[in-house]
C-alpha cells in the first residue's frame, strides 16, 4: 500500500517496505511509526540513521545479530543489546527499523 | 544441546555480474552464518573478480554489491581463500582485492584481513577437510 509523505505518494511492497530506497526522507519514519502507534524518539532516530549509514557503506541491511553488535561498537554496550533494541522496536529491531529507514528487509529475515 | 559444528565451504567460480550466482552465493553465506556453523569461502576461476576493488556497475545496470563482501567478518566468516593460479591467470594480485577485517566482539581479537591467497595444494586440502561444499 502506498504511503503519503509530505504530500508525495511513495510506493511500498506488500510488507510495507519502501519500493525505492531513494524515496526516503526522515518523515517516512514518522508516517510509518504513526501507523504502528509508536511514538518516535531521538533514540529511535539514532538507530534509523545508523542503519542508513550501514546500508550506504555495505549495501545491505544487517541481520539483527550483526546490527546489535555494530550498534554496540559504535554507540556503546548499553545500546548494543537486544533488550534495548527490542524495547525501541518491538516488531524486531532489524525488520521494523529497516522499514522506517526505507531499507529493504534484512537478508535472512523471514 | 550440543550439536556438531560442520565445516562449510562455499566455492565461488563465476564473475560477479552477468549471472546471479555470485549474489546468490553471498546471500546464502549471509543467511547461513546465522546458524553457528564454521563457514569458509573460496574464490577461484572467474570468481576471483568478485573480490576486486573499484567495481563500477553503472554500465550493466546492476546493483554493485562488492561493498557487501566487507561485512563477511561481521557475519562470523573467518576464512576467505583465493586461488593463486586463478589470480595469476587473470593478471591480478592480492593488491587488487578487497581487504576484509574480522573481529571477535567479546575478546576484541582482531584480524586486519582474512583474505588469504593459497596455492593449488592448499585448495585441494581445504576441499578435502570440508564436510559440506557448495559450488556456485
Amino acid at each position: 500500500m502506498p504511503i503519503e509523505v509530505n504530500g508525495n505518494t511513495l510506493e511500498t511492497d506488500e510488507e510495507g517496505y519502501l519500493a525505492n530506497i531513494n524515496d526516503w526522507v526522515p518523515e517516512v519514519a514518522d508516517v510509518m511509526s504513526k501507523e504502528d502507534d509508536l511514538a518516535l524518539t531521538d533514540e529511535h532516530r539514532d538507530i534509523i540513521n545508523f542503519l542508513r549509514e550501514y546500508y550506504e557503506e555495505y549495501q545491505i541491511a544487517p541481520a539483527v545479530r550483526v546490527l546489535t553488535k555494530a550498534v554496540g561498537k559504535k554507540m556503546g554496550k548499553d545500546k548494543g543489546n537486544s533488550k534495548y533494541l527490542y524495547g525501541l522496536f518491538p516488531y524486531g529491531p532489524a525488520k521494523q527499523a529497516c522499514r522506517y529507514a526505507g531499507l529493504p528487509k534484512p537478508t535472512g529475515c523471514v | 544441546m550440543s550439536e556438531t559444528v560442520k565445516k562449510f565451504l562455499y566455492l565461488n567460480r563465476k564473475a560477479p555480474y552477468g549471472t546471479i550466482y555470485a549474489w546468490e552465493s553471498l546471500e546464502v553465506v549471509l543467511i547461513g552464518a546465522a546458524f553457528d556453523q564454521e563457514v569458509r569461502l573460496m574464490f577461484l576461476d572467474d570468481g576471483v573478480y568478485q573480490l576486486t576493488t573499484g567495481q563500477d556497475t553503472a554500465g550493466v545496470g546492476m546493483k554493485n554489491f562488492s561493498p557487501t563482501y566487507r561485512t563477511l567478518g561481521d557475519y562470523e566468516v573467518k576464512n576467505i581463500y583465493v586461488d593463486k593460479d586463478s589470480l595469476e591467470a587473470r593478471g591480478l594480485t592480492q593488491d587488487d582485492l578487497v581487504a576484509i577485517a574480522w573481529e571477535d566482539w567479546e575478546t576484541e581479537e582482531e584480524i586486519e584481513n582474512i583474505v588469504e591467497v593459497v596455492d593449488a595444494a592448499r585448495v585441494s586440502e581445504l576441499m578435502e577437510e570440508s564436510d559440506v561444499i557448495f559450488s556456485f
